[in-house]
């Protein structure tokens, strides 16, 4: 934990303002859809009008006669050359794996699924020539209920699999030796909650798009694709084609926000691999929002049950999560692996002696379901965080001393938790007391009791949220053990140029995050030159061979530290040639503020620069030294990094129109050390907005038939901006413990914290109405059908004990 | 094909168009203007919003034949020539009013736009004139700030002030930030 401290120097910690806005602002960006090249033509998708169907008749000629129209194809067209689309994340030796064609050869198992491309001269063209394509579908049962999906004599998604269940996976602490056994810790409970929450399914909703362009014409093939993951993406490409990975070039230009919806290996993608190898000639295609809704993957969708068993002091003694995970139709490139980020979370920031999580994957007609900020834990933390307030409100206890009773001590840490994480650091405390002091809790308690005597139509509920999360993906060793089929490393290698100016490149993959900003700042520090000095590289295997992108909140606290032990080699390796410059011995010599200077004797000095300018000429270097100041560091981190925080919320609820409005949001949040305060505060900002989303306002829904009725942003509602309040945000900080730069990640910390405390403040504002829970989105609906059935006496939200 | 003829960003254009053809696709695939970005199909996001005779549109809801005899900005045109940012464009800059940046053009046009029919709005009118525009990536927290701060900085120059509403209000124009 000290050795961070060294380290302050001028640029990190500072707020910087952006290197990438200067395009940004004046339109001067490079979006996948700005590309446009020689002879390129453009491909419009036609997409299954059904859920479930067996393609029994299509021909694309038609088409092809259509003024514009170069080329048409179906599936069976490039059966030959488009793979099966890959899941790199087979949980169980026994999971099903389905064959995933990019464009569907004979069945079609969701709405929107690709089955037929057209390339024509212009796009307009192209999309007109849809149309003209002819196919018959004979409608087979959809299946879109999961516990339906599992009975017995189910409709099949997958017939050649016998069954709907994708996998089942269960975590015990008893059998793994972390912990109590549940079953024994129910049977001796003082008090058993017992709880259903629906995660409903959420659309990422990047602003840009996804675009893709391909190039067969040069040596390699290249790809420009809105991705969050271009080294994935290539290696994907490599072994699902059989084309040869150093043939293949894949290039993420400036990319509009992922939020994991960008995290994927899409159908899109191969469909533009196969069609640009076919033709000869460069492609493009281009979504249409809609289409993005439709058929992008999908986020959440899950059904858990809780136990959680206590005493009646608030001590609790165990947890139980039965849970089901809707994968959709097909499994994308982690899908089942997203309910297993979960499974470690659920214990949160608490002791639970006793825990068991069983999850079961399912098939259905509907669109895959993949990584959505936070992936998996902000499920997990809805669950326990809304059962905390439960059983807080069964004991009338106040929530966050129900909380109290139960985290790991500040100065319990290292603890390993019944899940069998490391937690390295922490504290929970000094959030927490930050957090109400900046919210005001005690009053805004007594002004909730004053409104509850007075029968105020306008009820004040508030909401805690006390959270953790495992950041940094990921710990290699780890991955391999929950059968993953990649490390979780991350690399960088720094260029030194004569000028002494410098060029960064990381296999971190931004889009929006602000890596160059913040990687420069590093660099600024380690290297002791100017911040503007530095320019980062990356999203291009040409330039950046190596990576494994950017996701799970661990560009920085992976990459940021490949950064920095890359520095680290640069200073070391400059060492005798400064001293070579200077006449004297290496041993002599210290690195101070991007100078070697002479122990004792500050004078004399060689920076950087001047030793890159001596390597570059190297008419006169020591002799045996190689004349190359670059290095390279690949960082595999020995553990997760758990940012946590407390986040605490107000809701005015209006009891006779069910409406809910935010008063105020405050956001304590510890992600260790912070290189960008002002980037970091950005982070929390969107991802408490994201959360709020998924509390009061998104749902994709299907109707009976698999048709998505939330298809545009008409039927599908971001937030605007009316509706999100300012956010009080603060920060404690504990620096990570495991690794120099002390950081712990921030992008889905807003996102998981924020959704249970919008939600248990709605609860908390009628829970004097007898309400004990409110399906999300909290609609003025929903909230008003939840007051009436309270009133009327129908229970809510499951049973209690 | 109909021909149009409109100034885009002070440079005069005249072209023969497919009569459907959207205002930003004209402006995109045509003049290679594409600063402005399209992020639905159903008008909601505000993504490619432009102005028009000085007021801000959504370029997707407009026929390029519409436009016929415009004068249209875009967010490439709203820079002085010697490079030198607008107000507007220089704040979210400043207050950190983009993430990924795929809203961001839409966003500070329609910003221009507001401040210049409400030159010192208050938070709530700021939020409410943004409405149409759709961000994923801020939360829009920074995004009102960075309209607050704009119309400070554009209050205090002088600048695109209409004759409406001459107040004046020093102490925020102090807290513009310069880093
Ligand atoms: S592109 Fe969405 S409003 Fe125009
Ligand atoms: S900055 Fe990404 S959508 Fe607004």
């Amino acid at each position: 934990m000290t050795v961070t401290e060294d380290r302050s120097g001028a640029e990190v910690g500072r707020d910087r303002r952006r290197k990438e806005d200067s395009r940004l602002i004046t339109g001067r960006t490079m979006w996948t859809e700005n590309i446009s090249l020689p002879g390129m033509l453009h491909l419009a998708i036609l997409r299954s009008p059904m859920a479930h169907a067996r393609i029994t008749h299509i021909d694309v000629g038609p088409a092809r006669e259509l003024p514009g129209v170069v080329e048409a194809i179906a599936g069976r067209d490039i059966a030959d050359i488009q793979g099966s689309l890959p899941c790199a994340w087979p949980v169980t030796e026994e999971m099903i794996l389905p064959d995933y064609p990019p464009l569907a050869v004979d069945e079609v198992r969701h709405a929107g699924e690709p089955v037929a491309v057209v390339a024509a001269r212009d796009r307009v063209s192209a999309i007109d020539a849809l149309e003209a394509i002819e196919v018959d579908y004979e409608p087979l049962p959809a299946v879109l209920d999961m516990e339906a999906a599992l009975a017995d004599g189910a409709d099949l998604v997958h017939s050649g699999h016998g069954t709907n269940k994708c996998f089942s996976w269960i975590l015990d602490s008893a059998e793994a030796g972390t912990g109590d056994d549940v079953g024994r810790a129910e049977a001796d409970a003082e008090v058993v909650i017992k709880r259903r929450y629906l995660q409903q399914r959420l659309i990422p909703a990047f602003m840009e798009p996804r675009s893709v362009v391909v190039d067969p014409t040069g040596e390699q093939i290249t790809m420009w694709s809105a991705t969050q993951i271009p080294h994935i993406l290539r290696l994907m490409l490599a072994m699902a084609t059989g084309v040869a990975e150093h043939k293949i070039r894949v290039i993420a230009p400036d990319v509009g926000g992922g939020f994991g919806g960008k995290l994927q290996v899409t159908p899109e993608e191969f469909i533009a691999f196969a069609a640009a190898r076919r033709f000869g000639r460069p492609v493009k295609y281009v979504e249409s929002r809609s289409e993005s809704m439709l058929s992008a993957h999908h986020g959440r969708d899950q059904i858990q049950d809780i136990t959680l068993c206590a005493k009646r002091d608030g001590t609790v003694t165990g947890l139980s999560v039965k849970l089901l995970a809707n994968m959709g139709a097909y499994l994308g490139i982690v899908t089942p692996g997203v309910p297993l980020l979960g499974a470690f979370m659920y214990n949160a920031i608490y002791k639970f002696p006793a825990y068991r999580f069983d999850c079961t994957g399912v098939f259905t007609n509907t669109t895959k379901t993949d990584a959505y900020r936070g992936a998996g834990r902000p499920e997990a933390t809805f669950a326990i965080e809304r059962t905390m307030d439960e059983l807080a409100a069964e004991l009338g206890m106040d929530p966050l001393e129900v909380r109290r009773r139960n985290w790991i001590g500040h100065d319990e840490f290292p603890f390993t938790t019944v899940a069998g994480l490391t937690y390295d650091s922490g504290n929970y405390e000094a959030a927490t007391d930050k957090a109400m002091e900046l919210f005001g809790y005690d009053a805004l308690r007594r002004e909730q009791d004053e409104r509850r005597q007075s029968n105020d139509p306008v009820q004040l509920g508030i909401g805690v949220s006390t959270y953790t999360e495992m950041c940094g993906l990921a710990p290699s060793r780890v991955l391999g053990q929950l059968r993953y089929g990649a490390g979780g490393w991350e690399t960088a290698s720094v260029r030194m140029l004569p000028t002494g100016k410098v060029e960064v490149v990381t296999g971190t993959s931004p889009h929006g995050q602000g890596h160059e900003t913040a990687w420069s700042q590093i660099v600024a520090d380690e290297l002791g030159v100017p911040f503007d000095d530095v320019e980062v590289l990356h999203g291009d295997t040409r330039t950046s061979h190596k990576g494994l992108d950017t996701y799970g909140s661990r560009s920085l606290a992976v990459g940021g530290i490949a950064l920095v032990n890359a520095c680290q080699k640069v200073v070391d390796k400059a060492k005798p040639i400064a001293a070579h410059l200077l006449e004297c011995d290496p041993a002599d010599l210290e690195f101070v503020n991007g100078q070697y200077q002479v122990k004792g004797s500050p004078g004399a000095a060689k920076t950087l620069g001047d030793c890159a300018l001596a390597v570059f000429t190297s008419h006169d270097l020591p002799d045996g030294v190689e004349p190359n100041l670059d290095a390279d560091a690949t960082f595999d981190p020995g553990n997760f990094s758990y940012p946590h925080g407390t986040h605490l919320c107000a809701t005015e609820v209006d009891t006779e129109t069910g409406r809910v409005s935010i008063r105020s949001y405050v956001a304590v949040d510890d992600v260790g050390r912070v290189v960008n305060p002002m980037i970091v505060e950005g982070q929390v900002h969107g991802g408490i907005a994201q959360g709020i989303g998924q509390a009061l306002f998104e749902e994709a829904v299907y109707d009976a038939d698999g048709n998505l009725l939330t298809g545009t942003f008409v039927d599908y509602l971001l937030p605007g901006s009316p509706d999100l309040p300012d956010f009080v945000t603060a920060r404690t900080e504990t620096p990570a413990t495991d690794h120099p730069l002390g950081a712990k990640g921030v992008g889905e910390a807003g996102t998981i914290a924020s959704t249970p405390a919008v939600v248990n403040a709605v609860v908390d504002a009628l829970r004097p109405l007898g309400v004990s829970d409110v399906r999300m989105p909290c609609t003025p609906e929903r909230v008003w059908q939840a007051i009436r059935d309270a009133r009327n006496g129908a229970h809510e939200g499951g049973e209690r004990s | 094909m109909t021909h149009i003829s409109m100034t885009v960003d002070g440079v005069r254009y005249d072209d023969d168009v497919e009569p459907r053809t959207l205002l930003v696709h004209h402006l995109r695939d045509r003049l290679g203007k594409v600063g402005t970005v399209v992020g639905c199909d159903t008008s909601n996001c505000g993504s490619c919003t432009v102005l028009m005779a000085g007021n801000s549109v959504k370029s997707c809801t407009v026929l390029a034949v519409q436009a016929d005899g415009s004068d249209v900005t875009t967010v490439e045109g709203l820079a002085g020539r010697d490079g030198s940012l607008h107000p507007v464009q220089r704040s979210f800059h400043e207050t950190h009013a983009l993430q990924c940046g795929y809203c961001t053009p839409g966003m500070i046009m329609a910003a221009v736009d507001l401040l210049a029919e409400n030159p010192d709005p208050s938070d709530d009118e700021i939020r409410e004139g943004l409405e149409g525009n759709l961000c994923r990536c801020t939360g829009y927290q920074n995004i009102v700030k960075a309209v607050r701060e704009a119309g400070a900085a554009m209050r205090t120059s002088g600048q695109q002030v209409p004759p409406a509403k001459p107040a004046e209000r020093p102490e925020t124009a102090a807290q513009e930030v310069t880093t």
